[in-house]
Formats: C-alpha cells, structure tokens, sequence
C-alpha cells in the first residue's frame, strides 16, 4: 500500500465543513490531551498505570456525533477520550490524573475512575467488562423511567472474552433495553492479539447467538462511525433493542505508560499511524473538500493547543486533596 | 552488594525459578493466565518459562477468570496440577466462585475423593497510585476463607522455596506476592526483597512463621511488604534503646500462633502491621491468637497499624497517608509508652 488511503469514504455523504472541522477539533484534541498525559507521566506527575486513547479517537467522536443529549457513555479504564468526547472539561480530567482537589473525583479515582452525572458518563471502570451490565442497567433505567435516551456502553476486544458480556448480551435483548455495545477492537489486550485469544471470525456476530443484531465499522473513519453510530441509535430508539457495533481501530502507544511493546512490531504501528490515521484522514478531507486551509487548521491546531496546556497548568496547581476528604463519599449522604 | 558466592535473585526470579525445575521433573504442572506468556507475567514471575516449556504449558488465556479458574479446578481434580494466576487479587470478584465455591471445597465435598492441587498466584499491594481496584492486599478476604492455604512471602528466598512447596501441596494454595517487593523497576521496589537464592530446588513449611530479628521489649508481627516497614522500624526503636523482635508470618493460613504466642509471651507487647484494611482482618486474628490464649502474657493493649477502612485513593497524598510506615510504627510504640 503506498498511497495514503483517506480514511474518510470518498463518497462523502452530505457532511457539512462545520461537522467536519467539529471532528476534527474533537479529535485533535483527544490526541494533543494524551500526549500531555503522556509526558506528565514521564514527569512523574501522574502515577499508576495511565491507558492513552491514542490512535482510537475517530471510535468516540463518531459515536458522539450520533448521541442526542442525554444519552448516556459507560466505559473501561482508557476512558478520557471519552470524556473529553462527551464534553468533560479537560482541566478536571487532567487534575484527576496528577490526582488533584480540582479533579472530577477530587483525587480519589485517578485516570480509571471518574464519572460526570452532568454529561452523563457513569465511569471509568478498572475491572476489564464490569462496565457492560453497568450499562445494561443504565439502559433499563432509562426504559423503565419512559424516556428514550440511549447508552453507549464501550469495551474492548479483550473484554469480549468476559462471560458477564453475554449474560447481559441476553438480559439487554430479552428486555429490549436501548444499549448500543460498542466494542473498541484495538487488536489487543494488553500484549495478547486477538488472534491468540479467540478462534471466533468476529465480535459483532456473537449477537446473533442472543438475537442482536449488529455489524463491523472502520474505526479510522470517523464518517463511518458516525453513520453506524446513528443507525444503531436509530434501532434503539425505536424501542427495538440492543445493537452491537464492531469498530475497528488502533492503539498506537503501549497498552499503558508501562508496556514494554514487544507483542507488535514498530512498522505494524507506523504503518497504521502512516496509512490509516484518522485525524490525518478528516485533515486531508478539509483540504481538498477546500473547507479549510492549512492556516485555518493551524489555528485550531493553535486552540486546542492552549485548551490542553491550560488542562495541564490547572492540573499542577490545583491543590494536593485534603486529608479529611479521605472519610467523606464513602457513603452517600442522606438527603433530606 | 552482593558477596562471592551470593545469587541475589528478585521475588519474581525466584518465583519463576522454582515453577521451571518443578516443570522439569513433573509433566504435571503448567501455568496458566493472563499475559503469562511471552510477556512474562506483569510482575516478572513467569518470565523465561515459555522459551523453555513451550505454549502447551505455559498458557495464555483469554481474558475469562471465571473460566481459567474453573478450568484449573477440574484440571487439578484430574491429575494435573495447574499453576494459575489471577493478574491482580482486586478482580477476585470476577471469579469468586471459582476460588471459593469450588477451588477452596471440593477437597471437602468429595471426604478427601479428590485432591484440587493447584496454585493460585495473584499480586497485591499498593504504594504506586494505582487507585482503588488495582491496590488492595485483601489477606483478610482470603485467609478469612476455609480451604485455601494463604502464603505471602517477604523476599526471595522465601518466594521460592513457598512457591515449590505449593506446587507440590495437594490442597490450594493462594500465593499472593506484593507488587512492591516483585524487583519490578518501572514499579520501584524494595531492596531486602531481593536475597540470596540458592540454585537447588527446596521447600518452606507452608505454615511456619519465622522470627526474622530478635528483641526483648515488643514484638512487630506482619507478613509481606509489613515484614520490611518493621524491620525499619526495629531499627529506628533501636536507635531510642528500644529492641524489637520482627516476626515475618510467611504464610496466613495455616496461622502459626505458636510462634506469635511464643514471641509475645517473650516480649510482652504486641504491634501488628498490616497493608489490608484494618476491620475484620488480620490484625484483628492475630491479636485475638494472642489474647484470647494468655492475656497476661500482655503488658500493655497491642497495636495495630493497618490501612484504614476506607476504598483506596488514588491521589498519591491521601494512599501514601493511609498505608503502613516505619514511623506509624514506631509512633504506635509511642503510644502503648504513654498509655
Ligand atoms: C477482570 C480483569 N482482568 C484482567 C485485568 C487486567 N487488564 C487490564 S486491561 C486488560 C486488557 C484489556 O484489553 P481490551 O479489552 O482489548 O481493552 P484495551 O486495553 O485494548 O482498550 C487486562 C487484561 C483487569 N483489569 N480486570
Ligand atoms: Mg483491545
């Protein structure tokens, strides 16, 4: 493959230059907020294990392209892009990552857990496919309560492997419930690839076996995941049940800040992030679409740029927690 | 500084050590888990076995606790005897039952019908901002539990000799090994972790606790990552004219109370340090061990220093606030003088 492929479909369905230059600025700022997470980390300012969504952006600004407000989001620990998706201001996740008073969870969850009841993220979740029935019972709720919002409920290939996938897989269709499944196939959990860890063609087609329907996306193409992501919202909305979406995307950088890397080689990353990244694929759509010019996208380049160095001063100054807050939100308090 | 003839391994060397010569003389033992192959293990402990046992024996599993779990269990009921292992002992609630409901009983179940030789590895421990899910020690949780011994190594000879002896235990053995102490560098570790090895194989009574220093006037009693804030702590007491004797409980279950009982009876006061939370726990049984036998053997209320009961943050701060430290330690001296 010499040519770079663009990763947007060239029959480029009515798609305005303002959604585009939106998903591009989402999507780039997904990338440069990582990046800083990154080197706070090698700085020593975050500490624990800190999973980078690098490479996957395209899964959740499409996804968020499709969600009216208040749908929900549920997701694992490589969550802040989808914070960031939803509309979480970037200085409080950046604050929780150093572990800060300023921070969603005012320094008590770290960069796994942070939730915002505001946006409608229920979490960040540590243990690999706990957030699936999470959001199946989100999902009921929303049902139960008579509204017809829809969760987005994301994991990833590895925890596909998870029984507790399928029981709410079946739970989620015998009830109906309006839950799109988003699997993130990035390949591999940790360092173990798909290939070593199930024998089954693909994730998506295990709905069949409970009734869900479902289908493979291009993950590098945020259009296609938009469109996908509005289909499968459709269905639900519809009150016709669960849907599964397959998207097919890339990490590039280690599984966490401590992953030595040596499951895949440098050129299968390079080729990925050369051929078939996704911010590049929407950068060369403006350009030639002539929606943007490259001093246009300087200037975002520019925004985002100041947004996410504003995330990270705020970060190092907001205050070390105090330690009486270590005995509070134990329990909720009793409302009155 | 290592000395002529010294072979100063890591826990997670020793531990890797002993599974390869158990593999080598017996076909029956194979290791199974999460990124146990190729990579190593997270924690170092399996690192090398793959080149020399190939992937029939050293198995990398889908990402499916319930499952693996449960597989080792009926492996281990059918003449194998599977080494295991749960990546951290926070996702023990994925697959409980299987630990629980069938690893833990089914020795019982059977009137002895069958034996469940098998080893289940899980790291634990705290200390690097890890949050909540991914930093508990649990040692209460499991020890609390019938049908499982429990052992918890304070350093690499230890590591190894308890990882042998496991293997070749027929009943279940938890073996949980403290991410601090594994000579993992990115983690940063605890240099008296990593001691002389001795090449040969050979077996620690699972059991047995050790008196890993000598004293006359209280007796610190812990197990793990405790084991090392102790001995600190004995040397900062000692510094104030104070000798504390430091007992390394090596294995939870079974409990060596002699060994506690006779150290106390000894020194008269009783400081229990441990990283899992403090209510209903291990510091709890082993004062009770202590009182409940001889209550004059006490000269003053024992102590513990245990992490409170609270979920563990993230914040570096408030965990760092929260776990045991030589100071608490000697802080907890302190306070049984002035009472
Ligand atoms: C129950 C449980 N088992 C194992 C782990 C350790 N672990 C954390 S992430 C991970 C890999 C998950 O891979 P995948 O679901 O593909 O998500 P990705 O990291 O690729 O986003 C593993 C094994 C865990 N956190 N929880
Ligand atoms: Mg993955």
């Amino acid at each position: 493959m010499a040519a770079r492929k663009p990763a947007a479909k060239a029959k480029k369905p009515n798609v305005s230059a303002e959604e585009l230059l939106d998903h591009y600025r989402q999507m780039l700022l997904i990338r440069r907020f990582e990046e800083k997470a990154g080197q706070l980390y090698g700085m020593g300012l975050i500490g624990g294990f800190c999973h980078l969504y690098i490479g996957q952006e395209a899964v959740v600004v499409g996804l968020e392209a499709a969600a009216e407000e208040g749908d929900k989001r549920v997701t694992s620990y490589r969550d802040h892009g989808h914070m960031l998706a939803c509309g979480m201001d970037p200085k409080g996740i950046m604050a929780e990552l150093t572990g800060r008073e300023g921070g969603f969870s005012k320094g008590k969850g770290g960069s796994m857990h942070m939730f915002s009841k505001e946006k409608h993220f229920y979490g960040g979740h540590g243990i690999v496919a706990a957030q699936v029935p999470i959001g199946a019972g989100l999902a009921f709720a929303d049902k139960y309560q008579g509204n017809d919002r829809v969760t987005f409920t994301y994991f990833g290939d590895g925890a596909a492997n998870q029984g507790q996938v399928y029981e709410a897989y079946n739970m989620a269709e015998l009830w109906d419930l309006p839950v799109i499944f988003v699997i993130e196939n990035n390949q591999y959990a940790m360092g173990t690839s798909t290939k070593r860890s199930t024998k089954s063609p693909s994730y998506w087609e295990r709905g069949a076996a409970y009734g869900i329907p479902g289908e493979e996306v291009d993950g590098m193409d945020v259009l296609a995941v938009k469109e996908a992501g509005e289909k499968a919202v459709a269905h639900c909305r519809a009150g016709k049940g669960p849907y599964i979406l397959e998207i097919k995307t890339y990490r590039y950088r280690g599984h966490s800040m401590s992953d030595p890397a040596k499951y895949r080689t440098r050129e299968e990353v390079q080729k990925m992030r050369e051929e078939r990244d996704a911010i590049e694929g929407v950068r060369s759509l403006l350009l030639t679409g002539k929606h943007a010019t490259e001093d246009d996208l300087k200037a975002i380049d520019k925004e985002i740029k100041a947004i996410v160095n504003e995330a990270a001063e705020f970060s190092k100054e907001s205050p070390e927690p105090a330690l009486e807050e270590l005995w509070t939100d134990i329990y909720a308090p009793l409302e009155a | 500084m290592t000395k002529p003839n010294e072979r100063k391994l890591t826990i997670a060397r020793a531990m890797a050590e002993a599974t390869a010569q158990e593999m080598r003389i017996d076909p029956s033992v194979f290791v199974m888990g999460e990124d146990i192959g190729p990579l190593g293990g997270v924690y170092g402990n399996t690192r090398g076995l793959i080149e020399e046992f190939g992937a029939e024996r050293i198995r990398d599993t889908p990402i499916s606790e319930t499952a693996f779990i449960g597989a080792a269990v009926g492996a281990a009921q059918d003449g194998m005897r599977p080494v295991v292992e749960l990546m951290f002992v926070d996702f023990f609630g994925v697959c409980f039952d299987a630990i629980y409901n069938l690893m833990a009983k089914n020795i019982y179940f059977s009137g002895g019908n069958v034996k469940v030789p098998m080893v289940l590895m899980t790291s634990t421990g705290g200390g690097y901002s890890d949050g909540g899910q991914h930093s508990q020690c649990l040692y209460g949780t499991f020890a609390h539990l019938p049908g499982m011994k429990v052992v918890a190594p304070s350093n690499a000879y230890d590591a190894k000799g308890l990882m042998t002896a496991a293997m070749r235990d027929d009943s279940p053995v938890v073996y949980m090994y403290h991410k601090g102490l594994q000579g993992m560098g990115w983690l940063g570790t605890e240099a008296g972790a990593t001691v002389h090895v001795p090449e040969e194989p050979y077996t620690l009574e699972i059991g047995k606790a050790k008196v890993v220093r000598e004293g006359k006037d209280v007796s610190i009693v812990s197990c793990g990552m405790g084991v090392h804030n102790a001995l600190k702590a004995a040397k900062k007491l000692e510094a104030q004219g104070v000798s504390a004797e430091v007992v390394d409980l090596v294995s939870l279950v079974p409990l060596d109370r002699e060994t506690i009982r006779a150290s106390v009876a000894k020194t008269g006061r009783l400081i229990v340090v441990d990283e899992d939370y403090m209510s209903y726990g291990l510091s709890g049984e082993i004062i009770a061990s202590v009182t409940e036998h001889d209550i004059s053997a006490l000269k003053a209320a024992p102590k513990r220093v245990a992490f409170p009961d609270v979920p563990i943050p993230f914040a570096r701060v408030m965990e760092q606030f929260c776990l045991p430290n030589p100071d608490k330690i000697v802080a907890a001296w302190d306070q049984m003088q002035a009472a």
